[in-house]
């Protein structure tokens, strides 16, 4: 009962914080209130079932014995399977991996799109997770890569004629250079400002690019981007996107590949240990400002990769598409799948892209549920929906390769 | 020279302003080091509740310099809960764990407010009601300075005093003081840390919400979006004075707000929001510890 | 020539003098102890030497059994690591979400190279390395007696085998000489005296010499060849176990810091 009560104080407590914005709403212009009582009964109701479930969960996980909370996981045996037992994820794998082949049979053209932005968002999200969720280091600029990959494209295309293929290597290059340039001066900063560094970054060069007309044609974007070429081959539309999808595809499955590898690498622990403890790891012999600029670089690299491929598949690019909600949304990937946990970040990127396009009625609310999920994650599950699982490693009597 | 001293005087204008802003972020970081992206929504939400009550007020008949002292307390009164509220919910319960949790958590926040205002009023430009008293002052200044950049030098430069002495002087500022030197040496002696925390939020808000205010009819528009490019330009103030610095932040203030003022006046002012950014990233990478704070080593 | 020589270290903070003028050598195979009562200045005389900060005086030579003479004040902490000093830290600094056996593999980053390349095409070489980098680790587990809780979370461990763990990470990094900041902290009796047997166990067979910080006299006197002893940052004794137990100005600084107590 006292719980009740103290739900229903949090719940007042709400509806009177949301009165003057949720309630009302003034138009200047014609001098009227337009009164809106229900939005607030909604978010009375809201916050006390909330909070009331909130207490009840509370109340439940103390009485219970604590577990080990480590992982703060609730079916660590079926994790443990998931993700250690050969048997049980090779198939899944490769059932995901015919999925993935097969789909564009099965759906049409616009869905295509759809996926392949999805897929995007994917590697992009993998990317970020080597800067975050390994290394530790908080980019709120991130999309301004992304940016310096598909511009790469488009002027090199127009300035120099070109082709995707040549521009691919260069975009992912040219996103790295930036990682350096920008990584070199600020990574021994402390953490929060290297955050306000990269926000600061990221609109600097939206700013940029808005303003200078001549050389990256400000605000009215780039438009005739060539979409990827099949050795000169002519492609219909159709055609060019099912391309588009398998290339994605690709570069999707080879981030993948590429972390996963270097996840379980010297470099790759060298990374999480620099983001468990920099003190730590440097006493350990770890060069910090190697490590670091490793990781910022690689990660900028396959925003430059996959922003020329953006460039790509859009032929038609401008400023407005670079702004700090794409890096917000990036970094909400990371957050959902759990830092350093690729197959979680793999999921999120799919569901944060997919879900707002095909619930329309919830585009709107898009940005407010990443702010909110990024808050909730935090406070609840701070190791992402998927915690990252670490490898074991066999014994030595056990003669045998991987475990 | 009269452009020189008008772009001064407007420059000096809105870094009292930033500086404003600037003491929220610097009181937080002080306390738990923590920056608290979301303060800049704060401000932008009592700037709105400002704008609400005020056009509710003029459509019933109010006039003059009662809607502006109705319309911000209450502004002031709501920023300080949504400040206190943002505490409990976003920051409290991340109090140990580590370091970038909080900082996401706040990136978080601040989407969230953002977009909650967004969606709960309009994505537009708001006009502002002109608030601040119009009166003619002598000749010789009346061309270089307006009636209402005079009442935000006023009311800044007052509130400021009222912080110092707040600080200085009592037993809440010296709780403040005490927790910010050593949290758990401040807990041990009797303090009540979280109290101090929470009011240290309460009193930034109020800040935030006196500047909201103020922006709001100086500028005459506001959007959901305000909060956001004035949170960036209040924190690189509290980072150029030195952060946790409350001299610092002042300094910082109004520092930015005149060399952004003068690189527009005499540059463009396209690139102003660069030229902060620019500012900012310099101190940063030159002199992380600003123009006031002093050298920290982190203990191993 | 000693493996550890430091002259008239000094470390100022501001204006306080958090390590005035102490000189201090190890031999090698030789176990040292430094002791002192709280805020003497023990911490910060470690942190000079592991390069966490750049001592504000003095001079810090290091002797290894293969290698140069060099000198290391001033140096980054993962070049002095790398150059055969590793440490353990009195608040233990582990990675908490890396399992056991990856913390200590860790300690092997510095005695190993890998490219990106390297790493991302797994080659026949970097396999090797991992396998070695592995079987060493499993190796220094054993020893601390940490083998099975290889694949927990190290956030896991209990006080006590977090700190050995700490030491067997700082033992990976192949050190001549390893520091020690208060290893038997938080330890229950039964943990301490193992402790015990496990620093003079990896001296003999690890061959190498250990400087180590220890509140815990009995610890200190039965283990130690030599003692330093601090105060208020100044070096104020030095000698083995009989001649510090009898030492005047020790017995004082101890007996004055109880009075304080
Ligand atoms: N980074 C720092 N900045 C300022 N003062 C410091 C710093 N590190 C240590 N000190 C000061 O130097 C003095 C010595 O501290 P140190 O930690 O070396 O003592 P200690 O002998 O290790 O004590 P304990 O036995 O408690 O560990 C203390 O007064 C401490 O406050
Ligand atoms: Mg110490």
């Amino acid at each position: 009962m006292r719980l009740v009560g103290r739900s229903l104080l949090v719940g007042l407590w709400f509806m009177f914080l949301t009165l003057p914005l949720l309630a009302v709403r003034v138009n200047t212009i014609t001098e009227t209130v337009e009164w809106r009582w229900l939005n607030l009964v909604w978010v009375g109701l809201g916050t006390f079932i909330l909070s009331l479930a909130l207490a009840l969960w509370r109340q439940r996980s103390e009485s219970q014995p604590q577990r080990d909370d480590g992982e703060g996981d609730i079916t660590p045996r079926w994790r443990e399977r998931l993700f250690h037992d050969q048997t049980v994820y090779r198939p899944l794998l490769i059932m995901a991996l015919l999925a993935t082949l097969l789909l564009p049979w099965l759906v049409d053209i616009y869905q295509i799109n759809i996926l392949v932005l999805a897929l995007i968002f994917v590697v992009l999200g993998l990317g970020l997770n080597i800067i975050v969720g390994l290394a530790g280091l908080l980019d709120l600029g991130y999309i301004a890569f992304f940016a310096v990959g598909a511009y790469t494209y488009a002027l090199l295309n127009i300035n120099l004629d070109l082709g995707f293929w040549a521009a691919l290597p260069l975009g992912g290059l040219a996103g790295a250079f930036f990682g350096l340039l920008i990584g070199f001066p600020v990574l021994r900063l402390r953490g929060d400002y290297l955050a306000i560094v990269t926000l600061g970054f990221g609109s600097i060069v939206k700013i940029v690019i808005e303003n200078e007309d001549e050389l990256f044609y400000g605000a009215m974007g780039i438009a005739d981007i060539p979409r990827p070429g099949l050795l000169g081959l002519d492609l219909s539309l159709d055609q060019s996107t099912l391309y588009t999808y398998y290339l994605v595809v690709a570069l999707a499955l080879l981030a993948i590949f590429v972390t996963n590898r270097l996840k379980d690498s010297r470099l790759g622990r060298a990374w999480i240990a620099l983001r468990e403890d920099e003190i730590a790891a440097v006493a350990m012999g770890i060069d910090m400002a190697k490590c670091k600029l490793s990781a910022y670089a690689f990660g900028a690299f396959w925003a430059g990769l996959v922003g020329v491929l953006f460039a790509a598949r859009n032929t038609f690019i401008h400023p407005n598409s670079f702004t700090f909600a794409e890096s917000a949304l990036v970094l909400s990937m990371v957050v959902l799948g759990g830092m350093g946990s690729i197959v979680g970040v793999t999921l999120a990127a799919l569901i944060l892209v997919l879900l707002p396009e095909y619930l329309q009625g919830l585009a709107e609310y898009r940005m407010l549920v990443f702010g909110g999920v990024m808050v909730a994650m935090m406070v609840f599950r701070p190791h992402g929906l998927i915690s990252p699982s670490r490898r074991r490693y066999t014994r030595p009597q056990a003669q045998g390769e991987e475990g | 020279m009269d452009y020189f001293l008008e772009l001064c005087l407007g420059g000096l204008t809105r870094g009292s302003i930033y500086a404003l802003i600037a003491l929220g972020y610097t009181m937080v970081y002080g306390i738990i080091q923590l920056i608290n992206f979301a303060h800049g929504e704060i401000y932008m939400i009592a700037a709105f509740i400002a704008l609400i009550v005020s056009a509710i007020l003029t459509i019933n008949g109010f006039t003059g310099v009662s809607i502006l002292i109705i319309a911000a307390v209450i502004a002031i009164l709501y920023a300080a809960a949504y400040g206190y509220t943002l505490e409990r919910v976003a920051y409290r319960p991340l109090r140990n764990a580590p370091r970038l949790s909080p900082l996401i958590s706040a990136i978080g926040m601040s989407l969230f407010l953002q977009n909650y205002v967004l969606l709960a009023q309009t994505p537009d430009f708001l006009p502002f009601p002109e608030l601040l008293p119009e009166f003619e002052f002598m000749d010789p200044v009346a061309h270089l300075i307006g009636s209402a950049e005079l009442v935000i030098l006023v009311v800044t430069t007052v509130t400021m005093l009222g912080l110092t002495f707040l600080i200085r002087s009592t037993r809440l500022g010296k709780a403040m003081r005490a927790t910010q030197q050593d949290m758990t040496m401040a807990r041990l002696v009797g303090i009540n840390v979280d109290r101090v925390i929470s009011l240290t939020f309460v009193l930034g808000s109020v800040l935030a919400a006196i500047g909201g205010v103020l922006v709001g009819s100086y500028m005459g528009q506001i959007n959901f979006f305000i909060g956001f490019m004035a949170g960036v330009k209040a924190f690189t103030a509290a980072v150029l004075g030195g952060i946790g610095s409350i001299p610092g932040a002042v300094l910082g203030g109004v520092v930015l707000g005149l060399t952004e003022a003068l690189a527009a006046g005499y540059i463009s002012s396209a690139y102003e929001d660069v030229f902060a950014f620019g500012v900012l990233i310099l101190i940063l990478v030159l002199r992380p510890n600003g123009l006031l704070g002093r050298t920290v080593r982190t203990k191993v | 020539m000693a493996l550890l020589q430091v002259e008239n270290l000094c470390m100022d903070f501001g204006g306080l003098r958090a390590v005035d003028q102490v000189s201090l050598s190890v031999e090698d195979g030789e176990i040292v102890a430094l002791i002192g009562p709280n805020g003497a200045g023990k911490t910060t005389f470690f942190n000079c030497v592991t390069g966490h900060y750049a001592p504000t005086g003095g001079e810090i030579v290091i002797s290894p059994p293969q290698g140069e003479r060099a000198r290391i004040d001033g140096l980054k902490p993962n070049r002095v690591t790398a150059l055969g000093l590793a440490r353990t830290f009195q608040n233990i600094r582990l990675f908490p979400a890396m399992t056991v056996l990856e913390n200590v593999m860790i300690g092997r980053h510095c005695r190993t190279r890998t490219s990106l390349l390297g790493a991302i095409l797994r080659g026949p070489g970097t396999r090797r390395q991992e396998r070695e980098t592995i079987d060493t680790s499993y190796r220094l587990l054993e020893k601390v007696g940490l083998l099975d809780v290889a694949d927990e979370f190290a956030r896991n461990l209990s006080y006590g085998g977090q700190r050995r763990l700490e030491i067997a990470r700082a033992l990976a990094t192949d050190p001549f000489l390893l520091l020690l900041d208060e290893p038997a902290a938080g330890m229950n009796p039964q943990e301490t005296r193992e402790l015990d047997e496990l620093i003079v166990r990896i001296r003999d067979e690890e061959g190498l010499a250990i400087l180590l910080i220890e509140h815990d006299m009995p610890l200190v006197m039965n283990l130690s060849d030599r003692i330093y002893v601090m105060e208020y940052g100044c070096k104020i004794a030095e000698g083995t176990p009989q001649q510090i137990r009898s030492n005047p100005r020790v017995i004082k600084a101890y007996l004055g810091e109880q009075d304080d107590a």
